[in-house]
C-alpha cells in the first residue's frame, strides 16, 4: 500500500505519481486529503486499487479499463466518464452526469446523484455497464441511454423528497433500469415504457444488489422486499425515421 | 482604449463562488480567495473578479464607486462629472500590489459620494435612479472610464487575470466583509477586457455568471423599455438589471423574482393546483420577456444576502452547504471544502430551485411562496 498526501497537489502531478508507481510494482494506493483534483485514475489500462479520503474532482476514473475506486466522501461531476472496466464505489454522493457514456464496470453510490445519471451509456456483448444509487436521483436519468443498466434505490429519501426526477429516459434507446417503486407517468419520456419485473429479472437484480449490499453495509432481503419497476426503450432506432422522407 | 466585447455572447465554462455569514459578521478575503483557487482549471486567466460587501463600515451611508481609467484625461473628465453631481466625502487609489501575471493595469480609484440634494430635486428621480443614470452616462459617454461599482459599503474587485491573481493583486485579504462573491471567467470566442470580468454590478446588485444566456435578445430590449442601457455588450449585464428592475423597482419578493428569471416548464405548470397555476401563469404573461433562457447557474449578492440560482434544466453545476451561520454556494464541493471542511449540510439545488440566504437583519425578508399564491 502506497500512501499519497494529496492535499495541495495538481492533478497532473498526482496522476503521474500514481502512474509511475504502478508501473513499479504497487497496486494498492491510499490518497489523503483530495480536494477537487481532476481526472482521478484517468486512462489508466490495468486494475490498480486506489482509496481516495477527501473529494475528488470532475471526470473521475475517465477512459479508465479495469481501475478499482473506493472514496471515503463525496464524488463531483462525471465520475466514470467513458469507463471501460472496474469498479468505483462512493460511500456518499456524487453529482450530474454519473457514468457518462460508460461502456463497462460498476458506479455504486451510496447517497444521491445529480442530474443526467447514465447519459449515453452503452454496452456490447458481455460489457455491461452497471450504475447503483442508493438515494435519489435528477432530472434526466438514463437520458440518451443506448445500453446497460441502472437501479435506483431510493433508500434514504425524505417523505417531503421526491424518489426521481422528471425526464426520465429521455431518449433512451437502449438498455434497462429498475426504480425501487412506483413513478408518477409525468416522469417518464415518451421513449420509454414500464414493465413489472420478472423472475429473470429478479434474480439479476439480486445478483447485482448483493454485491452493492455487502459493500455500503445493507441489508439485501430488505432492498428486494419492495417491488421494482422496470423501465426499458419502445424503440431501439428513436431517431431512425427522421432523416427518412 | 479599454478593449470592450467584439460580440454579444460570451460562452463560457467560468468558476463561481459564494461565501455569507447570516449574523453578518466580517471575515477576511482571504475565504473566498481559497475557494475559488480549487476551481482553476474552470477559468483561463482571462478574467478574474470579487464582490465584497461590508467592507466600507466608515463610508456606509455613501455611494462608492470604483472606477478604472485609461488616463488622465478620462480620470480628469470624470471628476469634473462628479463634481458637479455628487458631493466627494473621500478619495484614493485603491490599494494594490503587483503581481507578475497582471498586466496593464488602468488606473483604478474609489469615490466616496453623496448625491447633491438639489440636482436629485431637479431631475424628479429617485437616489437610486440619480445614481444609475449617471453610471449609464459615465460609462457610456466617458471614453476610457468605466465604473465598475456603484453601491453603499460595498465593492466589486475584478482584473484580466485568474481569480487568486486578482485577490492578491487588490489586497482582498486586508478586507473584511460578511458576503462575498468570486468568479473566474473562460471566455472562449470573445478577448477578456477588464470591465467585461465578473461580477457585473448597479447599485448594489452584483452578478457573477457561468454559462450563457440565449435570451440576451429578448432580455435586452425589455430592458431597453424600462430606461436600461446594456452597454457592456456581454449577456450577464442583464441579470443585474433585471433583479433592479423585478425586485427595487417592481417591488417583487426574491423568490417570485427568481420564478420570473427561471419559470416552471409549462407541464409542470399545468400540474400544479389551481390558485398556483393562476400565479405562474400571470407571472409568465406580465413577466415574459424577462425569462432567462440558455444555461446558467448565476450568484447574486446584496448587502442583504445571496442568491444562487440554475436554469431550470441544469446546464450548469451548482452545490450549497451550510455550517452553522455560514452559507456556501459554489461550482464544486471541492471550493467549499476547502474553506468548511465538515459542513452541517451539503446538497445541490434542482434546477430553478433558489438558495436564498439572507442576514438576519435584512429589512425585507422573503415572502413564502405558499402564502404568495393563496
Amino acid at each position: 500500500m502506497k500512501t499519497i498526501e494529496a492535499r495541495g497537489m495538481h492533478y497532473r502531478e498526482l496522476n503521474n505519481l500514481i502512474r509511475k508507481y504502478y508501473q513499479n510494482g504497487i497496486k494498492k494506493f491510499l490518497l489523503k486529503g483530495v480536494n477537487g483534483q481532476r481526472y482521478i485514475g484517468s486512462g489508466i489500462k490495468g486494475s490498480p486499487h486506489l482509496t481516495i479520503e477527501g473529494t475528488p474532482g470532475n471526470d473521475l476514473a475517465a477512459f479508465s479499463s479495469g481501475i478499482s475506486i473506493a472514496i471515503k466522501g463525496n464524488a463531483q461531476d462525471a465520475v466514470g466518464n467513458t469507463m471501460n472496466d472496474g469498479k468505483i464505489v462512493i460511500h456518499g454522493h456524487a453529482g450530474d452526469a454519473v457514468g457518462h457514456s460508460m461502456r463497462g464496470g460498476r458506479i455504486y453510490i451510496k447517497s444521491y446523484a445529480g442530474y443526467r445519471v447514465g447519459i449515453h451509456m452503452k454496452e456490447y456483448q458481455d460489457q455491461i455497464p452497471v450504475i447503483i444509487i442508493g438515494g435519489k436521483a435528477g432530472d434526466f436519468l438514463g437520458e440518451y441511454m443506448a445500453g446497460g443498466v441502472i437501479i435506483l434505490l431510493g433508500l434514504d429519501v425524505e417523505k417531503d423528497e421526491e424518489l426521481l426526477g422528471s425526464y426520465c429516459g429521455t431518449g433512451m434507446h437502449g438498455g434497462v433500469m429498475y426504480i425501487r417503486g412506483n413513478i408518477p407517468s409525468y416522469k417518464l419520456a415518451k421513449e420509454v415504457k414500464t414493465a413489472s419485473t420478472t423472475e429473470e429479472d429478479l434474480d439479476f437484480l439480486k445478483d447485482c444488489l448483493s454485491d452493492y449490499c455487502s459493500i455500503m453495509n445493507l441489508d439485501l432481503n430488505k432492498v428486494m422486499a419492495k417491488p421494482f419497476t422496470k423501465l426499458y426503450p419502445y424503440n431501439k432506432r428513436p431517431y431512425g425515421k427522421l432523416y427518412a422522407y | 482604449m479599454l478593449k470592450r466585447e467584439g460580440q454579444i455572447r460570451i460562452p463560457s465554462g467560468c468558476a463561481i463562488s459564494g461565501v455569507m455569514d447570516k449574523k453578518g459578521r466580517p471575515f477576511s478575503g482571504a475565504t473566498i480567495i481559497n475557494s475559488i483557487s480549487v476551481m482553476r482549471e474552470r477559468s483561463n486567466g482571462l478574467g478574474g473578479g470579487f464582490a465584497a460587501y461590508g467592507i466600507y463600515p466608515e463610508f456606509k451611508d455613501t455611494t462608492a464607486f470604483h472606477v478604472f481609467f485609461d488616463d488622465k484625461i478620462a480620470q480628469g473628465e470624470l471628476e469634473n462629472q462628479l463634481k458637479k453631481y455628487f458631493k466627494v466625502i473621500y478619495k484614493e487609489a485603491i490599494p494594490i500590489r503587483r503581481v507578475p501575471s497582471i498586466k496593464n493595469v488602468p488606473i483604478i480609484m474609489r469615490y466616496f459620494v453623496t448625491p447633491k440634494i438639489e440636482k436629485i430635486y431637479q431631475t424628479n428621480l429617485s437616489e437610486e435612479d440619480y445614481i444609475i443614470k449617471f453610471v449609464f452616462n459615465v460609462n457610456t459617454h466617458i471614453e476610457g472610464a468605466f465604473i465598475v461599482s456603484s453601491g453603499k459599503n460595498m465593492g466589486v474587485f475584478k482584473a484580466v487575470g485568474y481569480p487568486e491573481d486578482v485577490g492578491e493583486f487588490y489586497k482582498l485579504e486586508t478586507y473584511y466583509g460578511h458576503i462575498w462573491s468570486a468568479h473566474g471567467r473562460f471566455p472562449t470566442n470573445t478577448p477578456g477586457w477588464w470591465g467585461g470580468a465578473h461580477p457585473f454590478n448597479l447599485l448594489n446588485w452584483s452578478v457573477i455568471h457561468n454559462g450563457e444566456l440565449s435570451s440576451y435578445g429578448s432580455n435586452r430590449e425589455y430592458l431597453k423599455q424600462h430606461g436600461y442601457q446594456c452597454n457592456l455588450q456581454t449577456d450577464t449585464e442583464v441579470v443585474v438589471y433585471l433583479f433592479d428592475l423585478l425586485y427595487r423597482k417592481c417591488n417583487l419578493p426574491l423568490d417570485i423574482v427568481c420564478k420570473v428569471l427561471a419559470p416552471p416548464l409549462w407541464d409542470e405548470i399545468n400540474r400544479m393546483p389551481k390558485n398556483k397555476q393562476q400565479l405562474y401563469k400571470s407571472l409568465r404573461a406580465i413577466f415574459g420577456q424577462a425569462l432567462l433562457n440558455g444555461p446558467f447557474s448565476i450568484i447574486i449578492s446584496t448587502n442583504e444576502g445571496l442568491i444562487a440560482l440554475n436554469d431550470r434544466i441544469k446546464l450548469r453545476p451548482l452545490v450549497a452547504a451550510e455550517k452553522g451561520d455560514m452559507l456556501f454556494i459554489a461550482s464544486e464541493e471541492s471550493a467549499i471544502r476547502a474553506v468548511c471542511y465538515q459542513p452541517d449540510k451539503v446538497w445541490h439545488p434542482r434546477g430553478g430551485e433558489p438558495v436564498i440566504g439572507l442576514v438576519e437583519t435584512s429589512i425585507r425578508s422573503n415572502i413564502n411562496l405558499k402564502e404568495a399564491s393563496s
